[in-house]
């Protein structure tokens, strides 16, 4: 229950977020075009973690799809 | 989120604008402090660059208390081969090696078990059974082609190929992202197809019979196929803050068994039976169907910057779990920076979860795989990072985690540490 009211409250800021930020204009960009700002900032790092928790846990996907597959015993 | 590349130059003005700026009394001690231990090392921030090769590395080593121990070396090259199209290719060995939770309980006797490969071993009293002949090298090949489809759509194509003794995947996956709403909006979709091939030391043992060196098998080379596909959307919200929201959908079909995994199998009294029938091989269903919902944000505060996710994630298992992470990028000035990481996973069991089986039950499918019960994983961590000339950057964290099992899931605890070094170039 606690789940589903995290999900219904995230899911609720996020839509209504995408209905009412107009977001920026091109030459307000500098600071979203640095490195540190990117969703990903560090594609390996991201990668070696889903491999770990791929591994330790039995959840997956969310953030992204394909990449391949592992025995992970 | 694709940003306009001609925005990048932008991002030196404010990077000189953010040096001007009177530091802290605390950021001023750890840039000197970090500065003393890479006195060799003459940073600078955030060079503009026209440079079409892109090297990015990294080594991570993993250790659990008394279980496996991992070293995995990573090496991804991208190159650009035209306006805003790049070609790349990653490739991954990884090397496993130690102890692995078999399944079974602990008791008060000592225990012993067939392995996989018809050997034995021995767990001493009240110590919980691991196997220690697991062991493997693994080799994952990854390439990608990203182009633009047209001025607002781009497609990202990619292929990728692993193999390990026991165990071969193959695949292909396809993202496409349209920005619109003056590049402030963009919705992405993926596609993913894997079909992977499970070749257990000694075979697939039949499900839910007795373990044994003449086990009776169901073949020695099984097929797996993982479909997915995602759904997100991305806005960018002010000039310092990102949000994201994807959904993923997954199909697995084939064998989902751990064919190395066992059950322990008790009297009514909570002893292990004797004789015949005491450790009996797991057995999952075939199919399973997952979803997950992810939602991110990046905000950037005065220089800091903010990484926040959370996802919730369910099956047709019965297994559902949350997983909130979070990432503060700590600017210490002159590049170098510090970034604590905090990640929380709760899981709920999967319904064919047993820590161990009574005499006479007969259900229909059963796991007591630790990673299938009740538990939380918590992940602490920190990392160091310094920008340097030409695009490069190293990198150094160490993390420690701990997974705590919970209800009817009666394991020990499971401690690691990990480890990793990175460094990256363009040129």
């Amino acid at each position: 229950m606690k789940s589903i009211s995290l999900l219904v409250l995230f899911s609720m800021i996020s839509l209504s977020s995408g209905c009412s930020f107009t977001g920026v204009k091109p030459w307000e960009r500098d600071v979203l075009a640095q490195k540190k700002m990117q969703l990903d900032t560090h594609p390996l790092d991201s990668y070696l973690d889903d491999h770990i928790y791929y591994s330790k846990e039995n959840s997956s996907g969310g953030h992204g799809v394909g990449g391949g597959g592992c025995g992970c015993n | 989120m694709q940003l306009n590349k001609n925005s990048m130059s932008k991002s030196k003005k404010t990077s000189q604008s953010v040096s001007r700026k009177k530091p802290k009394f605390i950021r001023s001690a750890l840039s000197i402090a970090t500065s003393t231990m890479l006195a060799s090392v003459a940073p600078v921030v955030h060079a503009a660059s026209d440079s079409t090769w892109e090297v990015d590395s990294a080594i991570l080593f993993y250790s659990e208390t008394d279980r496996i121990t991992a070293v995995e070396p990573v090496v991804k090259v991208r190159k650009e081969i035209g306006e805003d199209e790049y070609v790349g290719f990653r490739i991954v060995a990884d090397s496993l090696s130690g102890s692995s939770a078999n399944g079974a309980i602990a008791t008060n006797s000592a225990q012993t078990f067939t392995s996989p490969s018809g050997s034995s071993y021995t767990a001493a009293t009240g110590e919980t059974p691991l196997d220690p002949s697991f062991h493997d090298t693994r080799i994952a090949l990854n390439g990608e082609w990203e182009t633009p489809l047209s001025k607002a759509i781009k497609g990202i194509f990619s292929i990728n190929a692993s193999s390990e003794y026991d165990y071969e995947s193959y695949g292909v996956a396809a993202n496409i992202s349209w920005d619109f709403n003056n590049r402030n909006t963009t919705l992405v979709t993926g596609l993913a197809y894997n079909s992977d091939t499970v070749k257990p030391v000694g075979g697939a043992p039949t499900g839910l019979n007795t373990m044994s060196a003449t086990k009776t098998t169901q073949g020695s080379n099984l097929n797996k196929t993982v479909t997915d596909i995602l759904f997100g959307v991305t806005q960018v919200v002010s000039r310092n803050t990102l949000m994201q929201f994807n959904y993923s959908h997954g199909e697995d079909d084939g064998y989902l068994t751990d064919p190395y995994k066992i059950l322990s199998v008790l009297d009514n009294n909570g002893n292990l039976i004797s004789g015949a029938g005491q450790y009996l091989y797991e057995k999952r269903p075939t199919t399973r169907s997952r979803n997950a919902v992810y939602w991110k944000t990046v905000h950037k505060f005065s220089e800091d910057v903010l990484h926040l996710s959370y996802r919730y994630y369910w099956d047709d298992w019965g297994l559902n779990s949350n997983t909130i992470d979070a990432r503060y990028r700590y600017e210490l000035g002159s590049g170098h920076y510090l970034q604590p990481h905090v990640r929380y996973y709760q899981q709920n069991q999967a319904d064919f979860y047993h820590y161990n089986l009574v005499d006479g039950s007969t259900p229909q499918y059963a796991s007591a795989d630790y990673r299938l019960g009740d538990m939380t994983t918590t992940t602490f961590g920190i990392k160091y990072g310094i920008v340097l000339d030409k695009g490069q950057e190293f990198t150094a964290r160490v993390e420690s985690m701990k997974q705590s099992m919970g209800g009817s899931n009666q394991g020990p605890d499971v401690d690691a540490i990990i480890l990793q070094l990175g460094y990256s170039l363009k040129f």
